[in-house]
């Protein structure tokens, strides 16, 4: 469950001490992140359900301490990698090479989950790429559109047809 | 001061109280049922049921806040967001781990039957004759010919659906049409039938879900919401069922807010004369009068009633005599089992949110089967295709990551064993000397552990699971046993056993506390074992016989 395993290895936190808030530029490089996530395809990406603003939410009002602050650096470090590796900030990189440096960060986020000690925050993008996920699919666009809500169900059916790209269950 | 007088007291709004109340105002008493917190109306209460997933705001995970205020709740996953508020604030209510104790509360008209996971079994003969056979504990004054016409009784006016199997480890029930397995879990079905030769038998779990309509109330609509709390009234608990019948008779005046602090107790007569309740709201105290008061305020919280009650005559409390009360705390140790992966059925899915699963009942320490514990456990679990929270490590990010959580994974299984927990002295609450709540009241002191034979138990959790798998044709199975410490399976038991002796039980077999007998203990705290199936439909027959029995005894002038 990749969604939840940040949120759940949290420890408790009396007092989360106050960190400085998330600014509107913290949130639109995020929009710009978590499209490259999940982007537009036939159907929207990360970005139209507003996903910095719920990585802001979700990191301030559910991470404890340390996680805020593994999350926050992040934001700095990936545009360190990407003018390392590009010559420029992530705002101003290109579709080709924001897709490249993810999927790089997401090849250093799993060894780095392998290794981390246990208790330790998980690596930033780990962090990002679990709240697009779970902000994107948990959306009115992703509940409507790249998965299937039924409010009501009704019924139960434990023997269902299924094709290859149905989509799935909510 | 007429409205201070009632025919009968019933302590705590849950699963038991409800029946209690339902009952007791059903032949014809005046009830004053009361509740320590606040109420919840049905269905207006239910304030997140009909909310979608985006209209929670951190999508059902826990806030910062809600673990400050809640930090055991978040010991496991039973709170989510959306159904926060409806479990107690430990921050409020605080007690003393003196071992390592999980007590998940619900304060709330309704209390833990708002919540709760609706698995519905009876007990089964060997369950009430264990203790005799094996000199564990005491023997209970019962026996399942006692409690049969009860389960009956509760099973048909609540609404139990399940399957009917004619096995001895499991007796059938009253039940309404079953839910349906899926594909994938009639097929490990099948292969662990043919196994183990019929001995083992995976069936769809019992639940207190309808799946017709039942007594005004409409069948389940597959929403797997019910801990919102059910707009349908398709599951039980207090609001959709024993609470709207209690009303209906006229008979019954509810009040939230009311932390009963003591019953009444009088020396001279030997009897309660009622109870005295300090409103959570106001803190005032009220003195409240009654023939019969029934105990119902889940199993510690009776305790502590007990406790704090009758201190000048017995300095431990009322029921304290046969020094077992606080003592035998139980509970059903669980978080161990396996899971695995289920190759094929990728033309196969399911419609409809099945809140439910299977159940694979006892067979260890049965029909010749000797083990190096005793006792057993039975397994829940489910079979589902994995949706899009599943990790897909090759896909990395981007369109081909994203289109291919916007489908179904594949399918995968899994079980976890609930095992029987022994009665043990030793396990034991108490008032503590020093600390207290938000209302300054006494908070208790948890002092309990399970033993070497739910240890060895845990073993055959684990590996049973994982054997009977492999057994099905599942893949990468592997076993796990999550760390348990008593309270966490939700299911505690015990403090106030029912026993043939006064000199070693609390209550009798009537439930009738010995010391005090207008004084009735009818929910998990007057447990003598546990069995290994989850308690609550053996609350409802067990309220509802005792019930029974106190009306009749009162019209004949014996309490």
């Amino acid at each position: 469950m990749v969604a939840s395993e940040v949120l759940l290895s949290g420890q408790s936190l009396p007092g989360k001490a106050p960190v400085a808030g998330f600014t509107d530029d913290d949130r639109a490089l995020l929009d710009e992140i978590g499209d490259t996530i999940i982007p537009q395809t036939d159907i929207p990406g990360a970005k139209a359900v507003k996903i910095g603003a719920f990585m802001t939410l979700m990191v301030t009002d559910c991470y404890n301490d340390r996680q805020h602050a593994a999350f926050a650096e992040g934001l700095r470090r990936i545009n360190d990698a990407c003018s390392a590796k590009y010559g420029t900030a992530f705002m101003g990189s290109t579709p080709a090479q924001r897709t490249e440096l993810c999927n790089a960060l997401d090849v250093e986020q799993r060894a780095y989950g392998l290794k981390k000690a246990k208790g330790d925050p998980a690596h930033y993008f780990r962090m990002m790429k679990e709240l697009t996920v779970l902000g994107y699919y948990s959306s009115e666009i992703g509940c409507t559109q790249a998965v299937k809500f039924v409010e009501v169900p009704g019924a139960y059916h434990g023997d269902y047809p299924y094709k290859k790209g149905d989509r799935a269950w909510f | 001061m007429t409205d201070q007088n009632y025919d009968a007291i019933v302590v705590g709004s849950g699963i038991s109280g409800g029946w209690a109340a339902k009952e007791l105002t059903e032949s014809g008493l005046k009830v004053l049922l009361l509740e320590r917190g606040e109420n919840i109306e049905h269905i207006t209460g239910y304030v997140n049921a009909l909310k979608a997933p985006w209209e929670i705001p951190h999508r059902d995970r826990i806030t910062n806040k809600i673990r400050e205020e809640r930090a055991v709740l978040t010991r496991d996953g039973f709170m989510h967001e959306a159904n926060a508020s409806w479990w107690c604030k430990d921050a409020e209510s605080p007690y003393v781990e003196k071992r390592p104790f999980s007590w998940f509360r619900g304060y709330h008209v309704g209390g833990r039957s708002l919540m709760w996971g609706r698995q519905s079994y009876r007990w089964n003969p060997f369950d009430y004759e264990a203790n005799l056979k094996e000199g564990v504990g005491v023997d209970w004054p019962i026996r399942y010919e006692d409690m049969a016409p009860w389960y009956d009784h509760a099973e048909s006016w609540a609404g139990i659906s399940g399957s009917l199997e004619g096995m001895a480890q499991l007796p059938d029930g009253k039940f309404l049409p079953p839910m349906e397995l899926n594909v994938v879990e009639k097929d490990v079905a099948a292969r662990i039938k043919a196994h183990y030769s019929d001995s083992r038998r995976l069936i769809i779990g019992r639940v207190a879900n309808l799946t017709e309509p039942h007594n005004g109330r409409i069948n389940c609509q597959y929403r797997n919401k019910c801990d919102l709390g059910c707009p349908f009234g398709a599951y039980f608990s207090t609001q959709s069922s024993t609470l709207p019948a209690a009303v209906k008779t006229g008979n019954l005046t509810l009040r939230p807010f009311s932390i009963v602090t003591r019953v009444v107790y009088d020396k001279d007569t030997k009897k309660a004369t009622g109870v005295e309740v300090l409103d959570a709201d106001t803190r005032q105290t009220y003195q409240f009068s009654s023939k019969i008061v029934f105990l119902c305020a889940s199993t510690l919280n009776t305790a502590w009633v007990l406790m704090n009650s009758a201190t000048d005559v017995w300095p431990d409390g009322l029921g304290s005599s046969s020094g077992e009360l606080g003592h035998n705390v139980m509970d059903h140790h669980f978080r161990a089992g396996a899971s695995g992966d289920v190759e094929g059925f990728e033309d196969r899915y399911v419609f409809g949110r099945r809140a439910n699963g299977f159940y694979i009942p006892r067979f260890r320490n049965l029909f010749g089967d000797k083990r190096d514990y005793t006792r057993g456990f039975g397994y829940q679990g489910s079979a589902d295709r994995k949706g899009w929270s599943r990790d897909i490590a090759e896909l990395g990010i981007g369109a081909p990551m994203k289109d291919a959580l916007c489908e179904p994974g594949h399918w995968s299984i899994g079980m976890g064993a609930f095992g029987e927990v022994l009665p043990n002295h030793d396990n034991k609450i108490s008032l503590s000397k020093e600390r207290k709540d938000k209302w300054g009241l006494p908070v208790l002191v948890m002092d309990c552990d399970i033993g070497p034979n739910e240890r060895r138990m845990r073993k055959d959790m684990a590996n049973d699971a994982a054997e009977m798998l492999e057994a099905a044709g599942v893949k990468n199975v592997q076993t796990h046993d999550d760390s348990y410490s008593l309270g966490q399976g939700i299911h505690e038991m015990g403090t106030a056993r029912m026993g043939r002796d006064p000199k070693t039980s609390v209550v009798n077999g009537n439930n009738q506390v010995w010391d005090a007998t207008n004084v009735f203990v009818t929910d998990g705290a007057c447990m003598t074992s546990t069995s290994c199936v989850n308690p609550s439909l053996t609350y409802m027959a067990m309220t509802a016989r005792a019930a029974n029995f106190a009306v009749g005894a009162l019209k004949k002038g014996e309490v």
